[in-house]
């Protein structure tokens, strides 16, 4: 967490200390202040998380090993779909969290071996176009498993999906604190999705500082070298691949028990390269970029619903630009301005994979 | 001196091209042990097919009383081959110590589930590696860059690093392309001095040069590839000596005048 505190602008170099309790500070108490501007904009905090998660495991593949994927929005249908088939009245199975959830993961991380096994002498372009295609499948196959059996509900998609329970808790019930005060659901969300995150975040600095990141960095630095140590790269790509899908996995399961519903719809090729643009936006490799460009780029579009109809009929007195194109308009200029100024991200990986040496270490 | 690798009438080609033929040769161990040809030879391919980049057609290579796994870049490694680039081919994003750390890959064992709950022994064995990696770059010569990154290291560094990382791997036979290339006199001598380190400290070299007065001054033994075939294989003085070497090398035409 510090490392990712010091990025604050300002503060988090000059005083890492006082960074890291404003940041908890301004995470834990985030909802609150969305909600005195509407129950909406908590919603909109709850994607931006499941945003960030997505964010997170994408960049594990692209970020760190350097696989490009377009599909990546595949595995957040598996894990989605996953739950939506296990706790809900489609097929009138209730499975509990601690089994739906576990499983959409392995589902994806499945997906995602299922994905890598074909790839692995891809690279690059030829890689892209192959997960991209694979995505499509995956959403198309969706759509049209309803025959001769009816399994996915095709387009209209599957409905009163559970939600998250522990242990008789639902998440979906307003929590009662007495006296008339209580928590809603979307804060309870909100605390649930903030805790996979960190979860995350735990893990994938771990995973970088290791034997297993670095090999992913060497593949995606040099392949050849990296074979020349005597790193299996089957092995390596298959894992990042299944590691990445796994935080889909999560992610979808979550959406699916958030949302309440899931329908191809919310996984088209739009969506991958949605996630895809929040890595390079906020920093291709570098954790905190990936969080700040996921959390960016899903707020955006929404303050631009909120802000662009009202400015343009305070000016002109009539809408000519729908928010939806205004959005594609800016996110675009968006990105070329980042390309040309800061073509690392907002905040350009200095990503290590080893420990920082102890003074008495670093001369020897 | 007993023999460490034993090539068997090795044979590749691409295409119509036959880039190897039948070249067998035997490296002792402790020696370093030249390959020196013209351009296009087939020092490279020999380097390419010995470390697994390439499977040859025909022969076999016995190293240490095993066969290796031909084409399996990653099994050879574990047997204790090592290589290093002609082109320089560094992890550029990572530092000269994590480079280092990367070519302990295959000596260490720590796995997924390890990584993620830190065991202990897996805390340990992240601090034996860090060790024993800027020993490695203590070793030659460039510990006080540990912390730089890769691609911003000076030409020669970028080349003792590559054999640090190459060494990380623990090998019996660390394989050179062309070390020299590119390096003025002091950095070549400089070079020198690690390789007769190296062998001293009980590693085998196998050196592909075309600066010949290093191969000349550092090689107890040389072999010489000229269109895909053996064509001597000596000691340095005799195989300056040999009417079939200065024929390769300065083609047949001078004989005539």
């Amino acid at each position: 967490m510090n490392d990712i505190a010091a990025t604050l602008p300002f503060i988090g170099r000059r005083n890492p200390r006082a960074a890291l309790i404003l940041m908890i500070a301004v995470i834990v108490l985030a909802p609150i202040v969305a909600s005195l501007f509407g129950r909406s904009w908590v919603r909109i905090l709850d994607f931006a998380l499941l945003y960030i998660l997505l964010a997170i495991g994408l960049n594990l593949v692209v970020g760190f090993a350097g696989l490009l994927d377009l599909g990546f929005i595949a595995f957040y249908a598996v894990g989605a779909y996953t739950w939506a088939f296990l706790a809900s009245p489609h097929f009138g199975l209730h499975l509990p969290v601690y089994i739906v959830l576990p499983l959409g993961a392995s589902f994806a991380a499945l997906a995602g071996l299922i994905l890598g096994f074909p790839t692995l002498r891809l690279r690059g372009d030829y890689l892209a176009i192959v997960t991209l295609g694979f995505g499509e499948i995956v959403r198309i196959f969706m759509n049209n498993l309803t025959h001769p059996v009816n399994i996915t509900n095709g387009p209209q998609g599957i409905d009163q999906i559970d939600g998250v329970s522990f242990f008789g808790w639902e998440l979906n019930r307003r929590l009662s604190l007495g006296g008339g005060f209580g928590i809603d659901p979307i804060f309870l969300y909100y605390y649930l999705f903030l805790l996979c995150v960190v979860l995350a975040v735990f893990l994938v600095k771990r995973l970088q500082v290791s034997r297993v990141g670095r090999a992913w960095a060497a593949i995606r630095d040099d392949e050849l070298a990296a074979k020349a140590v005597g790193i299996n790269t089957r092995n390596t790509k298959l894992l990042a691949f299944a590691m990445g899908a796994t935080f889909g996995g999560v992610a979808g399961g979550l959406f699916g028990a958030f949302q309440g519903f899931v329908s191809p719809e919310s996984f088209t090729l739009m969506e991958s390269i949605a996630v895809l643009t929040m890595i390079v936006f906020g920093g291709m490799g570098s954790l905190s970029g990936v969080i700040v460009g996921a959390l960016a780029l899903s707020f955006l579009p929404e303050v631009l619903r909120q802000i662009a109809l009202p400015v343009q009929h305070a000016l002109f007195g009539r809408v000519y630009l729908d928010p939806e194109v205004l959005r594609m308009l800016l996110l675009s200029l968006a990105m070329i301005l980042m390309m040309l100024l800061r073509p690392a991200g907002l905040v350009p990986s200095h990503a290590r994979y080893s420990h920082p040496l102890s003074p008495e270490e670093a001369k020897p | 001196m007993s023999v460490l690798l034993e090539a068997q009438a090795v044979g590749k080609r691409f295409g119509g091209l036959q880039a190897l033929s039948e070249v067998s040769l035997t490296i002792r161990e402790g020696e370093i042990y030249g390959l020196i040809g013209p351009n296009g030879a087939g020092k490279t391919t020999f380097f390419n097919v010995l470390t697994g980049a390439y499977v040859p057609e025909a022969g076999r290579f016995a190293f240490a009383g095993d066969d290796l796994p031909l084409g399996k870049v990653d099994r050879i490694v574990r047997h204790g081959i090592a290589r290093t680039f002609q082109n320089i081919r560094l992890f550029r994003e990572m530092t000269a110590l994590e480079n280092v750390m990367v070519g302990r890959h295959v000596r260490t064992r720590v796995g997924l589930l390890g990584v993620v709950l830190q065991t202990r022994h897996a805390r340990d064995e992240e601090a034996a590696t860090a060790r024993e990696a800027l020993k490695l770059l203590d070793y030659v010569g460039i510990a006080a860059h540990a912390q730089t990154l890769a691609r911003n290291l000076s030409y020669g560094d970028q080349r003792r690093l590559e054999i640090a990382r190459a060494l990380a791997t623990e090998p019996r036979l660390l394989a050179l392309d062309e070390p020299a290339a590119g390096m003025n006199a002091t950095e070549t001598a400089a070079l020198k001095r690690l390789i007769e380190k190296i062998r001293q400290d009980g590693v085998t070299v196998l050196l592909i040069e075309h600066d010949v007065r290093l191969v000349m001054g550092l090689c107890d033994r040389v072999a010489v590839l000229d269109f895909g075939k053996k064509i001597a294989e000596d000691v340095p003085a005799e195989v300056q000596r040999n009417p079939a070497v200065i024929t390769a090398y300065l083609g047949g035409a001078h004989r005539v005048q």
